[in-house]
């Protein structure tokens, strides 16, 4: 909402500073998004008077003035190229050094052919006031020469524009600025009244309103021997300060009353309607040229104004061309409706038709405010185009919008954190324009005003279905009581001000806080510092991804993709992060980095259902070693981040089941599957499947991982460890090589050996897997260390054995194998 | 002194002398002092002098092998540092080669998060979580935005097809509000609860990213009054900035789920992005009591409990508190620049650390 410092001063009698009504609007939640002062830009620029203007000697088009702009610019040499520019023409002159805003150049002094310039006459356009530019601008003959042309067009106004809360469709108008800035101090709100326009005939328009659930209420009259053209200066002025086009005066009227009053009105020109009446019903389906040139179908959804032609307009949107007023206009009729704020907002919604009438209507504009505001139109109308008026011809009623609200005095301290005098309230609530009803020690009660759209209104709930139902019921009925006063209590200290209520720290629920975080959450972040410590650098990607990119990793169902997505490439909810890291990883290589390891924590989304997923990806190679050897990443790298980050977490990573079941965008014999029993799933890892690498386009194959956040277990709370008896005794290692066929899995191996002895043994560890000419074709050798350690006393060399014996026949049973 | 004894001496320190390295010294010492040594050899032979002749003699003797012995140690003392001294400058090496430094970093998201969660974790709130995709009454309904509310278009929200099952209308939450409301349905007050979380809305330009991360925050108890909340969310932006007596300015505003609704501001300077001036002022977190239709929709009483909300974007304060330009870059996992603003994982935030 825009509006200019003079306009405000319309309605408020004042002497603050534009800073302090600012610093004023900020405070009482009327937003200043904006202030510009239009003089600034203006202000090198000065009436002037062409003393004589000569042909250029050396060009035909060009001529050669002499220029008279006041004080200092008493014969200004000045080269201009306008057809307009003679001798005696009042003009507006720019000195050397002045910013022309619509060519966006400086003036410079210089020779134009050969002749000195040291100015400009400027048309409309160069200044940047509109369009025009046949022409240097022409002024009437009464201008005061040397005048600053800012001032001379009233354009020295500030313009402040406000942003509006969805609540207060009352403050899109000027008065009810005034009247917000006069309840906090800034001036008094001066008197607005009305007289009555007698009616001088019947109206020749009749309403028949058939959409009273729409248009609630509506006045008009006819106005006729209207003379409609330009709107006077200052009209146009006022209008063209907040942004809006001068049309002419009769819709002047209107968009003056739109902003002024917050009271939108609307002119038919009665000579171009059907017949002598205009009927408000549902839209069916009909086109309807409006006013800004464009073609809507009406439906249902709208409220039309119709004659015995058609669509004449959208009620409380916007009108149309066919019976809009110009020029010829001589006889109108005058509408003044109040349409309900749902049905606008659905109406114009659907056309995506903005309005200021619209803007007004959605939000809810005075209930009360049509006959005062039809008579005051009139009566401008009249004053402005002449003519006589009808009488007013009206539909439906006032609506019942009169409500009670109380306040008790000590809840603007218990609930509002600040106590305020009485006195004050009372003076604060009355000069919002509440009366008060009904006063006791503890409390007061006032009527809301009818613009206050916004305070004690009718019950809206959405209870959740599943409360219980007397519970659901006593809830309900606490509503309206602490809602109306909640109400008035945010009016008194946004009144006061925000500020002034003292800042309580919150009291401490316990001396010593519990944690923060639960488990699951708390093994979010180890795992963000597990991989974070590999080596890896944390990644946020979008949740969604190109569909068709996705379905490469996973099912992409109908019901997880976007029906309005932004852009294709995001349109489908991703089924695990590293369709996201894969497509980052592919971009941080095409930059030019070989080498990149990436994770997100974020989520998944499958079947309904999302799941919280580490993962992440290598690519190329591992950091160089100082021996200058740098190996490429290897699933045993991914291997390690999977474990590493499950130890970390709690997991019991010995006894986890080891399987090669991967879904498909993993190598189907180079990638693994971690789970704690067989059904519970908790990791992915290994190389990306070869089609996929071709796919994505990967010069090699990356390695991938995704651990499921989400299924880990709760460890056991509050267990001690396990008491540790530290033994004396130097531990025996031995090492064995076994010759296993290929496929046996080392895990199987280890295992065995593992399994073999359960008192003495404390580690198997592998050192060497060798294939080749040394062992049987489809074979290899394995070789593990053993680690024995003594818990009583020294372990004898046949004791020894004897453990050995039993480890080597464990491992030859379990994997058909024998000791090298 | 004999003349021998004086030729013996003088042998002895001269050999010494020249001795470059500890055996060469070694071969002196033995042949100065060792079984063979002429000088222990004179000395064996004292027993075959007169007692007084043997005194006399004996005296010389020993003051001969004490010097000589003394002579011999210094130069040890001397070779041992020259050797050490070789050594080093052997086993030197060019100590300015590289080594790879892990530099695996958190998000900086992540972080911001984090130090959310410790200081308001220091004010007894716990962190509670909510889906990304959730219903329209979830979203909207519950917090007192109704079909027709103009917030509802203002969103920008993400639709999905309707679930199958209950046809309600599925979304991507536009807001992290969501939590409140699942939260109210789920605990007794009185609750202190912070949702930090991704948030989605149809957007996209310099200043806008379709997906973004807010941080929600909820009080309800008994008593709670927006003087609780101006404190609460003084003493969290002070600690989060670490700038004590950062300026912070309190608007009246307007939200559905919020009345009184506030929006608050920080002091900054636009130019140089400084935070702590008050030459301009920077919209930074909305709030409000929260609004008794909220409460009761949820089933809470609200003549019993009052409480208190708030909503801040992540991504702003992250950009704002480690000079952070543009939005757009947070999820473009650009190698770059994840090195240069991401985080150890090593120095988590923890409020005995300091953030």
């Amino acid at each position: 909402m825009k509006f200019s410092l003079s306009w405000l001063k319309d309605h408020l009698e004042t002497e603050a500073s534009l800073e302090t009504i600012c610093e004023t609007l900020n405070k009482i939640g009327l937003e200043v998004e904006s202030v510009e002062d239009p003089g600034k830009l203006l202000a090198p620029f000065r009436t002037a008077r062409i003393i004589s203007a000569i042909k250029h000697p050396n060009a035909d088009k060009l001529r050669l003035c002499q220029v008279y702009a006041g004080k200092g610019f008493e014969n200004v040499q000045v080269v201009c190229g306008a057809p307009n520019a003679r001798e005696g023409l009042i003009g507006v002159f720019a000195p050397i050094g002045s910013y022309i805003p619509g060519s966006d150049i400086t003036l410079k002094a210089g020779k134009i052919r050969g002749e000195e310039s040291n100015g400009m006459m400027c048309s409309i356009r160069e200044l940047k006031l509109g369009d025009e530019h046949d022409g240097i601008i022409e002024l009437p003959n009464d201008t005061p020469i040397g005048m600053p042309y800012a001032e001379y067009i009233n354009l020295q106004d500030p313009i402040i524009e406000i942003a509006i809360t969805p609540n207060r469709g009352d403050a899109l108008s000027i008065r009810n600025i005034a009247r917000d800035l006069a309840a906090a101090g800034i001036g008094q709100l001066k008197l607005w009244k009305t007289a009555k326009v007698a009616g001088q005939f019947a109206s020749t328009i009749q309403i028949n309103n058939q959409y009273p659930g729409s248009c609630q209420w509506i006045l008009g009259r006819t106005i006729r021997n209207v003379k409609n053209g330009p709107s006077p200066e200052w009209l146009q002025n006022k209008l063209r300060a907040v942004g809006l086009r001068p049309i002419s005066v009769l819709v002047d009227i209107t968009n003056y009353f739109t902003y002024d009053l917050g009271r939108p009105l609307h002119v038919f020109d009665v000579k171009k309607l059907t017949g002598s009446v205009l009927t408000i019903c549902p839209g069916r389906g009909e086109t309807f040229k409006a006013l800004d040139g464009k073609d809507y179908k009406v439906t249902s959804q709208d409220c039309v104004f119709v004659d015995q032609s058609g669509v004449q307009s959208i009620g409380g949107i916007m009108g149309g061309e066919n019976s809009s007023v110009d020029e010829n206009t001589t006889e109108i009729f005058l509408e003044c409706a109040l349409f309900d704020s749902n049905h606008i907002a659905l109406s114009g919604r659907q056309h995506g038709l903005i309005s200021d009438a619209r803007q007004r209507f959605e939000r809810g504009i005075d209930q009360a405010f049509l006959p005062d505001a039809i008579e005051s139109a009139t009566q401008m109308i009249l004053d402005l185009c002449g003519g006589e008026a009808s009488e007013v011809v009206s539909a439906g009623s006032e609506p019942q919008w009169q409500r009670d609200a109380t306040l008790h005095y000590k809840r603007l301290e218990s609930f509002g954190g600040k106590s305020v005098p009485k006195d004050q309230v009372k003076t604060i609530l009355s000069s919002l324009g509440f009366v008060i009803k009904n006063e006791t020690p503890e409390s007061l009660t006032v009527a809301v005003p009818s613009w206050r759209n916004d305070i004690a209104m009718p019950l809206y709930m959405a209870q959740f279905s599943g409360l219980k139902e007397d519970i659901a019921e006593k809830v309900k009925k606490s509503v309206p009581e602490i809602e109306a006063e909640a109400d008035l209590i945010e009016e008194v200290l946004r009144i006061i001000g925000l500020d002034h209520v003292p800042e309580v720290s919150l009291p401490p629920l316990k001396a010593v806080p519990e944690a923060a975080l639960d488990t699951q959450q708390k093994r979010q972040l180890l795992a963000r510092r597990v991989l974070a410590s590999r080596n890896m650098l944390e990644t946020v990607g979008f949740s969604f991804v190109d569909h068709e990119i996705a379905a490469r990793m996973g099912e992409v169902p109908e019901t997880l993709r976007l029906l309005n997505p932004i852009s294709s490439d995001m349109d489908q909810l991703r089924p695990t992060p590293l369709v996201s890291l894969l497509q980052a990883a592919l971009k941080n290589i095409s930059r030019g980095w070989n080498d990149v390891a990436l994770f997100e924590v974020g989520p998944a989304f499958n079947n309904n259902k999302e799941n919280l997923i580490a993962a992440g990806i290598r690519y190329g190679d591992m950091p160089r070693q100082l021996d200058g050897k740098a190996h490429q990443v290897t699933l045993w790298d991914v291997k390690a981040d999977v474990l590493n980050l499950l130890n970390s977490v709690d997991v019991p990573v010995a006894s986890l089941q080891l399987t090669s079941d991967t879904p498909i965008h993993y190598h189907p014999g180079r990638s693994g599957r971690l789970s704690l029993g067989p059904k519970n799933i908790l990791a992915y890892f290994g190389e990306l499947h070869p089609s996929l690498v071709k796919q994505f386009g990967f010069d090699q194959a990356p390695m991938i991982f995704e651990v499921f956040l989400d299924n880990l277990i709760e460890p056991k709370k509050g267990q001690k460890k396990k008491h540790l008896v530290l033994s004396p005794f130097q531990p025996v290692k031995r090492d064995f090589a076994f010759v296993v066929k290929s496929n046996i899995a080392v895990e199987t191996l280890l295992k065995a050996a593992q399994q073999a002895e359960r008192q003495l043994l404390t580690n198997v560890e592998l050192f060497d897997i060798y294939e080749g000419d040394k062992v049987p074709e489809g074979c290899k050798s394995v070789a593990i260390q053993i680690t024995l350690q003594p818990q009583e006393r020294s372990l004898k060399d046949e004791e020894i054995e004897a453990i050995s014996q039993k480890i080597i026949q464990e491992v030859c049973q379990k994997t058909g194998g024998k000791l090298r | 002194m004999d003349n021998d004894l004086e030729i013996l001496k003088q042998e002895t320190l001269s050999a010494l002398d020249k001795a470059q390295d500890l055996r060469e010294w070694d071969a002196v010492r033995v042949a100065a002092l060792g079984k063979s040594a002429p000088l222990t050899q004179k000395l064996k032979e004292l027993g075959k002098l007169a007692p007084d002749e043997r005194k006399e003699r004996g005296a010389i003797l020993n003051n001969l092998r004490q010097e000589l012995t003394a002579a011999i140690e210094t130069k040890k003392l001397i070779l041992e540092e020259v050797a050490l001294q070789k050594k080093l400058s052997a086993e030197a090496v060019d100590i300015s080669l590289p080594v790879s430094i892990q530099n695996g970093l958190i998000h900086p998201l992540s972080r911001t998060i984090e130090e959310i969660t410790a200081i308001f974790g220091a004010m007894g709130f716990t962190v509670a979580e909510g889906p990304n995709i959730d219903s329209d009454w979830y979203n909207f309904s519950a917090l007192n935005i109704s079909e027709y509310h103009p917030a509802r278009a203002d969103h920008d929200t993400f639709y999905l097809p309707s679930d199958p099952l209950n046809h309600q209308q599925r979304l991507l939450r536009t807001q992290t509000s969501t939590v409140q409301i699942r939260t109210l349905l789920k605990e007794e007050p009185p609750i202190r609860i912070i949702a930090p979380g991704r948030t989605y809305r149809a957007d996209h330009d310099a200043t806008h990213s379709p997906m973004f991360h807010q941080c929600e925050g909820m009080v309800v108890d008994k008593g709670i009054t927006l003087g609780h909340l101006k404190g609460c969310l003084v003493d969290f932006l002070r600690a989060f900035f670490g700038i004590p007596h950062l300026p912070i300015r309190f608007r009246s505003s307007y939200f559905p789920f919020t009345e009184p609704s506030i929006e608050i501001d920080i002091g900054w300077n636009r130019k140089t992005g400084e935070l702590g001036g008050k030459s301009d002022w920077l919209e930074i977190l909305g709030s409000g009591m929260m609004h008794a239709r909220v409460l009761a929709n949820c089933g809470v009483d609200p003549k019993e409990w009052q409480a208190f909300a708030f909503g801040v974007g992540l991504e702003r304060l992250t950009m704002l508190k480690y000079g952070i330009a543009d939005l757009r870059a947070f999820f473009e996992s650009d190698v770059r620049w994840l090195r240069h603003y991401g985080f150890s994982p090593l120095k988590p935030a923890s409020m005995h650390e300091g953030l």
